[in-house]
């Protein structure tokens, strides 16, 4: 009799169990292979290039602005008597490759680069721990020829002059859902520079930062470091911004603290001449809109629902 | 003596086995979709990777979704409904867990189409809802089941909360579409 009743009990508790989990029925669950996303907000931390990309066939209206000098004092209402403004399309032509060109106030720059993400973070079914993106750009100034810094009477304007160029490794870690890091080991190229003491090549390590506060809202900071004894000491300073990313559906408004004028490399990597602690601050924000353009989807998409009709 | 007592042990051994052999259905291919719409903006988004398996005998039916497999028209609206609404990285499934009850005296397990009603428990975003809903079941001669039914989901009664800006452009319902085709497993 006691035999029966543990029969009884083997039998329950195996259909017991058949029935809790009778998706196990289909076998584990395939491992697709599923990169990380949203390690920023947008492509950009303030000034310099984030871990992100534009996704394909989406296009990226970027508005920059900066004010004066917070340091300005009230003469210049704390800066807001000024404005840099800088505007930017930025495009996914994959969804590792992006392009972007903008025209800048300061020093009426044109700039484009192209930024090619060789590794990406990966969440599920690789083992890739980190995103690396690789960023290649350059800027031209159409300053009139005797409103180029380096002008001196009787020097020839050469095109190639005005130009300067941008390399940068960016390499981090989406840690987790808040906090992301970043280091940015780069070089910027100067055809011409001002002074002979001053390097054409110019190597610079940026890092970066940013902290999730709520779903929408994120702090970043990053900072750009010239290495020592590439030119004339003390004549420019470091870049440094601190700002929030608000993230409302379709737009990200950046807003930020800023030492620099610029917002292309070679000018804020380079040419940053606010002292951040001595309140040569400027205030502003980014306002990134994207559109997407084409949809890469679409036609699977199509061929599917065709397929559905077909099969009724 | 000895026989009939070994055979009724036998008989009461085979009997869970017998009922791991009632028919069961499934796939890994089903379809859920699902659309918003408002004047200011329409979304939708499918999955083509749900699983699914079913019983006809009993009705059981179970479903589960990977939230990061919704596939939506545009990037940033994909992003933004996994880590803004979805919270995916800390909810990566929804899942369903019930029955689907056929009208008095019809059999499931019958070559034809069938009314269902569906009933059973909804979880998404980590809440768990009861759901009602109803459906139809087409058992077909060649071995297959399909399963299709539409249901309504608020937002709101799975914690997902949809902050003033947005508001417009997000509907308080959202209507769900299932289709999956299962096969004898």
């Amino acid at each position: 009799m006691t035999r029966l009743v543990f029969a009884f009990a083997v039998c329950a508790t195996t259909s017991l169990s058949a029935q809790d989990d009778l998706l196990s029925l289909l076998g584990k669950d395939s491992a697709e292979v599923a990169y990380t996303t949203a390690s920023f907000k947008t492509t950009r931390v303030i000034n310099g290039h984030s871990l992100e990309n534009t996704a394909h066939g989406v296009l990226d209206f970027r508005i920059g602005h900066r004010m004066g000098f917070v340091s300005g004092g009230i003469d210049q209402l704390f800066g807001l008597d000024q404005a840099t403004i800088r505007l930017g399309f930025d495009y996914g032509i994959t969804d590792r490759i992006m392009v972007g060109f903008g025209r800048s106030s300061y020093q009426k720059t044109l700039d484009g680069f192209v930024k090619y993400k060789l590794l990406r973070q990966c969440d599920q079914g690789c083992t890739m721990p980190f995103t690396l993106a690789l960023v290649a750009a350059t800027s031209v100034t159409t300053l009139k020829a005797d409103q180029v810094p380096w002008f001196a009477a009787g020097r020839q304007d050469y095109f190639s002059h005005r130009l300067s160029y941008s390399f940068q490794a960016v390499v981090g870690r989406k840690f987790n859902e808040s906090l992301t890091l970043q280091l940015s080991p780069g070089v910027v190229h100067r055809n011409l520079v001002v002074t002979d003491q001053d390097r054409n090549d110019l190597l610079n390590v940026g890092m970066a930062g940013r902290l999730k506060l709520s779903k929408r809202v994120t702090l970043n900071a990053e900072y750009f470091y010239v290495l020592p004894d590439q030119g004339p000491p003390d004549a420019f300073h470091n870049s440094l911004a601190v700002g929030f990313d608000i993230e409302t559906g379709g737009h990200v408004f950046q807003l930020q603290f800023t030492n620099s004028t610029g917002m292309f490399e070679r000018a804020y990597i380079t040419e940053t001449t606010g002292d951040f602690f001595q309140g040569d601050i400027h205030f502003g924000f980014n306002i990134s809109r994207v559109f997407t353009v084409y949809d890469p989807k679409a036609k699977a998409r199509r061929k599917q629902e065709e397929r559905k009709a077909r099969m009724g | 003596m000895k026989t009939a007592k070994t055979l009724i042990y036998a008989a009461i051994l085979l009997l869970p086995s017998m009922s791991m052999a009632q028919d069961k259905y499934g796939t890994r291919n089903g379809e859920i979709s699902f659309f918003s719409s408002t004047p200011m903006e329409d979304i939708s988004a499918i999955n083509t990777k749900v699983a699914s398996v079913f019983v006809p005998t009993t009705g059981t039916i179970e479903f589960s979704a990977l939230i990061k497999a919704f596939e939506f028209e545009k990037a940033l609206m994909q992003e933004h409904f996994n880590e803004n609404y979805m919270e995916s990285s800390t909810f990566p499934k929804a899942t369903f867990k019930g029955k689907l009850v056929p009208a008095e005296g019809d059999d499931l397990s019958k070559t034809g189409i069938h009314a269902v009603n569906v009933e059973g428990m909804l979880t998404i975003h980590g809440v768990e809802k009861p759901m009602k809903a109803k459906g139809t079941v087409e058992v077909g001669a060649d071995g297959t089941v399909k399963a299709m039914c539409d249901f309504d989901i608020k937002p709101e009664d799975h914690g997902i909360t949809i902050p003033g800006v947005v508001r417009a452009k997000i509907a308080q319902t959202i209507t769900a579409k299932v289709r999956v085709t299962l096969s004898k497993l």
